[in-house]
């Protein structure tokens, strides 16, 4: 079988930049999203009645003024979950309605459906709940020494790090800190609810995880999975909010749908989203590092704490992945990772793009950044001095090899381009002569490992018909967020057939027609469900050519699919003659098609393995300019080389790598979370939470794929995911922010830069150089 | 007389007359474009006017005769009450297509692979479809300037932006081409909409002359004004409150008007910020940024002037600017008029000197002349389209080099917007030198007792406003512009 694919000639739309499948749609207002579904006459649309404290026992709960509110059809409450009252998926700890417990400000008590939205959330105001308040734990360092944690802490070591540390001959430590983030996809979460016959469920959910959304319906519920049928076209925007978040909304309208008989619409508003879903982990991390003379990095000790909320979520994987991404780009020898996930009475936080990821990184450039100005060098050069390299240099401290390491070439290629030692020059010079704006500049390097850590959900699968007039219909486990994934599938199940992309259109994600599917996430959509959606063309490209062979008497390497036409011997019939054909003969025209990523493991009690099936690099230079009377700074101007192996589409990759670095400027930079002291969320909408907004795109922006690099591994026509990687790129804008406020201090001082960098936090940073160099 | 559907809201939409008779008074654009029409391609972001993801362009008769045109603006509908598009032309997404051929602007957003999500796009596409209208000629900076009010997750704007860029080199569409859009048959159908009479509906009056209006305010004390709504929208979609009796004044034909007079703009309560920042400007273009920075195109186009000053927020932009100018309000209450100076207008947080049954008419804003150092700055988290943490604004009289007079205005400092009455005390009569700003920036700490909040603490605040007060004399004694906007970049 292998032996028939490599010969076929297939040569279609791989690696070209066409248009995103829903372009047409998106800009003409044709794009269907869950909101826009028409719905039976008889839909309730719901609301959420939710804590307004961050953690008290429920005394007393008064919902009849919400039942008598005139439109109200259904009122649903812990007692009316028919089976488990749970959304979480790993650890079961996270209750689709409180119970007698809040743990935080903005958590649901229960849900109100009603002939109107508007009327749903008026309804929902009325009810009387008093609560008796319990002491709140806000902060990660007031959790730590409560010793509050949602999952046991866990510890990565390699070496001495210890005794390492103690004969370093240099030694600094610090702390890294980064605030949280909400995701802000433009599109609220959302699902519909509609009752079918015999108790099942059919149910529109915006969700880049239709599988878990099953499970957790099926299970509050207390029915079958076969009875439930979850189903998304398209997101607008998920990010990783739409993860796990989105069984809440789900399993809420379906109680509600159930209740009511009716189908039921529970669409978040941007407040209620904002108060209510999880976001991205906020971190400390306090570091001990020891170096030489050259800033060779000799051991580290680190701790990592995030605020997890109140409850496990994803956070277990996603501190897993801050473990594993501490090291970046660097081999430490020696080195000791503590990682503690503290609880605290906030909204849970959950899967954010880049899961850990960015956290961890952040640590190590930080106090990479610390040694260069300690040692007066450039943190370009300690950086390149810290890389991975040859063996021994080439295992991380979770015990994978890095085989694929293309930094040196990354690092020289962008160096070169973007001028940046010329440009550090003149950026020293106009800093000596320039007291109120300072500027500042950065490189730093990102190595992402590529595959969700937990082996068991590297799989994927797909389903491809094709219909007799040789159009082919195509649905696979990936969901459709705006990464252009169904654009990538279909191109390469174009490319399978030889077929134009016009002949293959991509149905609506549908546990129905693909079961047990994961999470579009970790980066993995177009390498998961590319590769099954390959397969299960292959086997239909067999079918076919065994079918030719027998009709024209031609040997397999003799039939070739090119442009829409299938060369049989030396006849040729297009590919739509040929699918008659086979129809004629009774062959099967439909198959599915499985993928389960190779030579990975991980052993989740030792935190070692191989957990990736290999790595993604990029590398940014970002330029800033400082106002230190305000604080206020400016990205003017970046500079990117990003890996993507051989890319499926360099269109959609660049808009992943621009949008993802632009997200991860937003995060470090101006998107600030912010509760009051008792804590409630301040900042849930966006006149109070600041996503970066056009004139934040730097004028001066060079965006560039690596060229001539295919994935050394057997990727999908050797490509490499980009979705999270190139958030990380955005460490560069923070660290030449840190760039220019050093500028203010004496040489060889550290700044003290908390993220985000908001303008307060940038003249805070600056404030206290100058007071300690004065 | 009578007209046909007198009492039914009237709006042109894809060449048809749509009349609404049943929709309640607060019943906004998009929730009547969504859930009442099925017209789902706009979108819902925010349901407060930052996202801009429920962006429609309104098209308004300006002119008469020979010289009517229409006027093509964005704006967000999902804080615009229906009633006001009374009369208007209401385009949205679906509005341009020609059948399956995409209108320049929706191809060159394909064409650079601008959406990703798609869920943004919608208003992206009519944002940047109303300066397709604007300008024959589009340049980056007007194409950024355009997009401030509409956010995506997804791309990182660079692909939008070259959408923007590019849309006019595509060829004329046959449908919404410049000339189609002023075609006559628009300009007849918007014209066909005039009124001769107000629209006066259960629990929404229109009056067309200021008399109708002070008569109906005075007979309605407790009735609410609503000109743009770009905050009282937010009531309604964000508070859930019940709205009384509204008495819309953006019909009002002696309200529309800007008029120099005597050295003095006078810019009437109905004049959208677009326009008031843009007579403003013209006469002190040292407000340049600070009107860039007010909110975003959409929300300019909506709102108005005199709103944000009869709003009296703390942290409304246009007040330390108007005050430190010494902008005069004139109000009305029946038939007796008064006049006040702008910072004697508000008596503490959200109370404001104004009687039961009274309303502001204009604003007059007086030009300073070229001994007065203006200058007003913003800060914020982010550069375009957030609410000040601190805004400032300086007008101080020079001679010899002395400061003759000083005004300085501060919103986000205190319960409102508020002269530093102590940091002016320390400037008047010494030199335009150092020494005299520092001791005024260490008088500011006794003006102002500033809060924290989301947007600032109180240590961040002071410092900043008295940093701003410090860039005022530095940027003067420079003449540099000290800002990161200015600074080089390297190439």
């Amino acid at each position: 079988m292998n032996d028939l694919s490599a010969k076929v000639d297939v040569g279609a739309p791989i690696g070209e930049s066409v248009r995103h499948e829903s372009a047409h749609l998106h800009v003409s207002g044709r794009a269907v999203y869950a909101d826009d579904m028409e719905l039976p006459p008889s839909a309730l649309h719901a609301a959420f009645g939710i804590s307004r404290v961050a953690h008290g026992r429920v005394k007393s709960m008064d919902l009849s003024d919400v039942l008598a509110t005139p439109g109200v059809v259904a009122v649903a409450t812990a007692s009316d979950v028919p089976g488990e009252n749970n959304y979480g998926g790993i650890v079961h700890d996270d209750p689709i309605f409180a119970e007698g417990l809040v743990q935080y400000a903005g958590q649901p008590l229960f849900a109100v459906a009603a002939t109107s939205m508007t009327i749903a959330r008026k309804a929902a105001l009325k009810a009387k709940i008093e609560y008796e308040k319990l002491p709140a734990i806000l902060s990660i360092r007031d959790a730590i020494d409560a010793g509050s944690y949602v999952t046991p802490s866990q510890i990565v070591a390699r070496g001495r790090a210890r005794e390492e540390l103690a004969k370093a001959p240099h030694r600094l430590q610090g702390t890294m800190t980064v605030g949280g983030q909400d995701h802000f996809y433009l599109e609220g979460q959302i699902a519909v609810a509609i009752p079918g016959e015999d108790g099942t469920l059919h149910v529109h959910s915006s969700t880049q995880h239709p599988t878990e959304v099953q499970n957790v319906i099926a299970h509050a519920m207390a029915l079958p999975a076969h009875a439930i049928v979850v189903q998304c076209r398209r997101m607008g925007g998920g990010f990783g909010g739409k993860e796990s978040q989105p069984a809440l909304i789900a399993a809420a309208a379906c109680v509600l749908a159930r209740k009511a008989g009716r189908a039921v619409k529970l669409r978040l508003e941007r407040d209620a989203d904002m108060l209510i879903t999880g976001k991205r982990h906020g971190f400390i991390a306090d570091y001990d590092i020891g170096f030489d003379d050259m800033g060779r990095i000799t051991a580290l000790a680190v701790m990592l704490a995030s605020n997890c909320g109140y409850s496990a979520d994803l956070s277990g994987p996603v501190n897993d992945r801050a473990i594993c991404h501490v090291d970046n780009a660097y081999y430490i020898e020696n080195i000791e990772i503590l990682s503690h996930r503290c609880k605290t009475h906030t909204v849970s936080n959950t899967a954010f793009r880049g899961f850990g990821g960015p956290q961890g990184m952040l640590a190590i450039e930080q106090a990479i950044d610390d040694i260069a100005r300690t040692l007066q060098l450039d943190p370009l050069e300690v950086r390149r001095r810290n890389y991975y390299g040859e063996s021994p240099r080439d295992v991380t401290p979770y015990g994978q090899y890095v085989e694929d390491n293309i930094l040196g070439r990354l690092t020289d290629g962008l160096e070169k381009t973007s001028r940046y030692r010329e440009r550090r020059a003149e950026i020293a010079q106009w800093n000596a002569a320039n007291a109120i704006v300072k500027r500042g500049i950065a490189f730093t390097p990102v190595k992402f490992g590529i595959s969700f850590n937990a082996t068991v959900f590297n799989q994927a699968g797909a389903l491809v018909h094709i219909y007799t007039d040789g159009s082919v219909l195509l649905n696979h486990g990936g969901t459709e967020m705006g990464q252009g994934l169904y654009t990538k599938v279909a191109q390469v199940v174009a490319h399978e057939f030889g077929l134009p992309l016009s002949a293959v259109r991509t149905s609506a994600t549908d546990t129905s027609k693909v079961p047990n599917t994961s999470a579009t996430a970790a980066s993995s959509g177009a390498d998961l469900n590319g590769k099954a959606a390959q397969t299960a063309c292959r086997t239909l490209r067999t079918r076919l050519i065994e079918h030719a062979c027998k009709t024209h008497g031609v040997e397999p390497h003799e039939v070739k699919f090119t442009k829409g036409l299938v060369q049989i011997g030396n006849e040729q019939k297009t590919f739509a003659q040929l699918v008659q054909s086979a129809y004629q003969a009774r062959i099967s025209l439909s198959a599915t098609g499985f993928y389960a990523t190779p030579k990975i493991h991980w052993d989740r009690s030792r935190l070692n393995g191989r957990p990736f099936f290999y790595f993604a690099y990029g590398v940014a230079v970002s330029e800033v300019a400082v106002d230190t009377l305000t604080g206020e700074t400016q990205l003017t101007r970046v500079d990117v080389l990003h890996d993507v192996g051989k890319s499926l589409n360099p269109a959609i990759d660049r808009g992943q790598i621009e949008g993802g670095f632009l997200q991860g400027v937003g995060w470090l930079t101006n998107e600030e979370l912010w509760w009051s002291a008792n804590g409630e969320l301040k900042t849930h909408a966006p006149s109070t939470y600041k996503i970066p907004s056009v004139r934040d795109w730097p004028l001066h922006a060079d965006v560039r794929i690596l060229e001539h690099a295919p994935n050394p591994e057997d990727t999908i026509h050797r490509s490499k995911a980009v979705g999270e990687p190139p958030l990380m790129l955005a460490i560069s804008t923070l660290h030449a922010i840190r760039d220019a406020v050093a500028a203010c201090g004496t040489a060889g001082a550290i700044p003290d830069l908390v993220a985000p960098a908001t303008p307060e936090s940038v003249l805070r940073a600056i404030d206290s150089l100058r007071s300690t160099a004065d | 007389m009578s007209e046909p559907g007198v009492n039914a809201i009237r709006f042109v939409l894809d060449g048809e007359i749509v009349e609404v008779a049943d929709a309640a008074p607060t019943t906004t654009v998009l929730e009547w474009l969504r859930e009442h029409r099925q017209r789902t391609g706009t979108k819902e972001g925010c349901a407060e006017g930052d996202c801009g993801a429920c962006t429609v362009v309104l098209g308004e008769l300006t002119g008469s005769g020979g010289d009517a045109g229409m006027r093509y603006r964005a704006v967000n509908s999902c804080i615009r009450f229906l009633p006001t598009i009374d009369g208007k032309e209401l385009v949205t997404v679906e509005s341009l297509a020609d059948g399956d051929k995409l209108h320049p602007v929706q191809q060159a957003m394909v064409d650079q692979h601008a959406s990703q999500c798609g869920f943004c796009t919608p208003g992206f596409v009519m944002s940047l479809f109303a300066l397709y209208q604007q300008q024959e000629r589009v340049n980056r900076e007007q194409v950024v300037e355009t997009l401030a009010g509409n956010l995506c997750r997804c791309t990182g704007y660079r692909p939008i932006i070259d959408a923007g860029c590019a849309m006019r080199e595509y060829a004329e569409p046959t449908r919404w081409s410049r000339a189609d859009a002023q075609a006559r048959r628009r300009i007849d159908a918007v014209g066909a909409l005039r009124r001769v009479s107000p629209l006066i509906r259960p629990g929404f009056w229109a009056p067309m002359l200021l008399d109708e209006l002070a008569a109906m305010v005075e007979a309605a004390p407790d009735s609410l004004l609503l000109a743009g709504g770009t905050d009282i929208g937010l009531w309604v979609t964000k508070h859930l409150r019940e709205l009384p009796q509204i008495i819309y004044i953006g019909e009002v034909v002696e309200l529309q008007r800007i008029e120099n007079r005597g050295g003095a703009l006078r810019i009437g309560a109905a004049v959208p910020l677009t326009d008031a920042w843009s007579a403003i400007v013209a006469h002190v273009p040292a407000l340049t940024e600070l009107a860039q920075r007010f909110a975003s195109p959409p929300v300019r186009n909506s709102g108005t002037l005199v709103g944000n000053i009869a709003n009296g927020s703390p942290i409304g932009d246009a007040m330390p600017a108007l005050i430190a100018l010494g902008a005069m309000i004139e109000l009305r209450r029946g038939e007796a008029t008064r006049t006040l100076a702008l910072e004697d207008f508000y008596l503490g947080y959200m109370k404001k000197d104004l009687a039961r049954g009274e309303f502001v008419v204009a604003v007059n804003v007086p030009v300073p002349n070229t001994a007065t150092r203006v200058a007003s700055y913003k800060l914020s988290k982010r550069i375009d389209q957030d609410i000040s943490a601190v805004c400032a604004a300086f007008a101080i009289d020079v001679a010899d080099e002395h400061v003759v007079a000083a005004r300085i205005a501060y919103g986000g400092m205190a319960a409102i917007p508020a002269r530093a009455k102590q940091a002016e005390a320390a400037l008047v009569g010494k030199a335009f030198a150092e020494a005299a700003f520092a001791e005024a920036a260490n008088a500011l700490a006794d003006d102002f007792k500033p809060l924290s909040d989301m947007r600032a603490s109180a240590v961040y605040r002071l410092q900043g406003a008295q940093n701003l007060l410090r860039r005022f004399f530095l940027e003067h004694a420079t003449k540099q512009v000290l800002r990161t906007d200015a600074t080089e970049v390297s190439a």
